[in-house]
């Protein structure tokens, strides 16, 4: 089977989320007068993932108040949504995907933004406990929902203290549920902040009476009469009506490494999002990109990279000349604080810390690798995320004595080095 | 029920009818050219930077303090500048012009 020929050429993109969403519309911005096809195993009309475990967790509201695109932008912008369905190969000598129902679709131009899935580790009793879920999307949401319905006086134990982690213990402790979450290494956000930070978040917990424990490495969940219980290596166990699992992601790469194209650490593109083949680009959490203010190649899970290289890879295959420099950003949101970050730290070998007087709560932490400002994480404070994010981008050398004393003015003037 | 119009940068005039959510989203919801919403209303992106009509003022209110911190270093930011997804749809807002920034 195949589809009929036309003249028209097609762009087909797999994977229909923040990278897949943007890239559709972009491209029909960019004057693309091809058919464009939006494929995505999800059955739900493409929504806003950052939420899922922020304010759309503790909201009454419904996914469709959740959305992307509402379903007549796709309709306008003739833009055709295959929800439900996945692919099961790429053929690139043919120019063909292949669907699970053995159909197949041609493609002149194939945008993977393919994403990536949770991590489920091989904890002995976790494929058969009890209201245990991962966090990534709407239909994970709805069971975690159901479940705090269902019960009145939940015990939930998340394992992993990343953002993830931490993000859906604030919304299930909102909701009422008593939560506990179960951190393997020393301290929670190892991987991508300072001591400082952690040390914020942690506190920020225990006040709001989230019990956050670290070194604690999960080695087995037991059925228990109500639930679960969640046992650890040093021998302490959590009893859990409920287990969020929030340990990182696998990219899904599996269908650009068997079509042959660069893995790396994701799908490896080029400054124009572009595979090792020129008719195939990959957008968004699934690749391995090069990054200009870092010199390296890096992989992201956010939506600033999502949407950046969904529209560099739409200008490019409109034939535009464009190279990806997005300075990367992300933001989360904790019970009333919103922290707001920009840059990456990865090398940092000094901390400063700016507090601000008679503000508590509001502060931020500033990296450097000697003089180099690598990247600044805010706390209810956006002026010095917006500085930050000046400042990197300038390149500027930052006068380090004056940005750690709350005595001078927080302003651009005063923090650059004379 | 409140009509909204956007003026974009070529200078087009889109005129939406909204009843509830923020401003951002009907914007995004219906394609508006230059507001984008890639944090999807959280303050965080200020990709839905509006001017309002000065003598709308009185009707969006004026630009919080998150808001006026985020557009700080913007040049194109002033007095009548807004982030939309901060600005809630209701009747109080009928009528409202917004031009969209650069």
């Amino acid at each position: 089977m195949s589809d009929i020929p036309n003249n028209e050429p097609s762009c087909v993109v797999i994977g229909a989320s923040h990278a897949g969403v943007n890239f559709a519309f972009a491209l029909r911005r960019e004057g693309w007068n091809g058919s464009i096809c939006l494929i995505d195993a999800d059955s739900v009309l493409p929504y806003h993932r950052p939420p899922l475990s922020k304010a759309y967790l503790t909201s009454d509201e419904g996914i469709e108040k959740n959305l992307l695109k509402s379903k007549e932008s796709y309709i306008k912008d003739r833009i055709e949504l295959k929800l439900g369905v996945w692919v099961e190969a790429i053929d690139r000598e043919s120019k063909t995907i292949i669907l699970a129902d053995g159909t197949t679709m041609a493609y002149d131009k194939l945008v993977l933004a393919t994403g990536a899935r949770p991590i489920m580790p091989p904890i002995p009793g976790l494929d058969t406990a009890k209201n245990l879920f991962p966090l990534r999307s709407a239909a994970d949401v709805a069971n975690i929902k159901k479940t705090v319905a269902e019960n009145e006086s939940l015990q939930v134990v998340v394992i992993g203290g990343g953002y993830i982690g931490l993000e859906t213990a604030a919304s299930l402790k909102k909701l009422g549920a008593s939560v506990t979450v179960l951190e393997r290494e020393s301290r929670i956000l190892a991987r991508v902040t300072a001591p400082e930070m952690s040390a914020f978040f942690q506190k920020l917990h225990h006040d709001n009476h989230v019990s956050v424990l670290t070194e604690k490495n999960v080695t087995s969940i037991e059925p228990a009469s109500t639930g679960n219980t969640v046992v650890c290596s040093d021998g302490s166990s959590y009893p859990a009506d409920m287990v969020i699992v929030g340990v990182g992601i696998h990219v899904n790469k599996e269908l650009a490494e068997k079509a042959g194209l660069t893995i790396e650490n994701g799908i490896r593109v080029n400054e124009m999002a572009q595979t090792s083949d020129a008719s195939i680009y990959a957008i968004g959490d699934c690749t391995f990109h090069y990054n200009p203010h870092y010199d390296r190649y890096i992989r992201l899970e956010s939506v600033q990279n999502a949407v950046d290289q969904a529209k560099i890879a739409a200008a490019a295959i409109a034939g535009k000349k464009c190279s990806y420099d997005s300075l990367p950003w992300f933001w989360s949101d904790q019970y009333d604080v919103k922290l707001q970050m920009v840059g990456l730290s990865d090398g940092y070998d000094e901390v400063v810390v700016r507090e601000e007087a008679d503000r508590p709560n509001c502060f931020s932490v500033w990296y450097f690798q000697g003089d180099t400002l690598l990247s600044v994480d805010a706390v209810n404070n956006a002026k010095a995320y917006v500085y930050g994010t000046k400042f990197i981008k300038g390149g500027e050398k930052i006068d380090k004595s004056k940005l750690g004393d709350p005595r001078a003015e927080f302003k651009p003037a005063n923090l650059v080095a004379q | 029920m409140a009509k909204i119009t956007f003026i974009t940068s070529d200078d087009e005039t889109i005129t939406l009818e909204g009843t509830s959510g923020s401003v951002m989203a009907l914007a995004v919801e219906n394609g508006v050219p230059g507001i984008d919403g890639d944090c999807g209303g959280v303050c965080s992106c200020a990709t839905c930077h509006v001017h309002v009509t000065p003598e709308d003022m009185v009707k969006t209110g004026s630009a919080s303090e998150i808001e006026t911190d985020m557009l700080e270093l913007d040049d194109n930011a002033d007095e009548y500048s807004r982030l939309c997804c901060q600005i809630e749809i209701s009747d109080a807002i009928d009528g409202v012009v917004l031009k969209v920034a650069k």
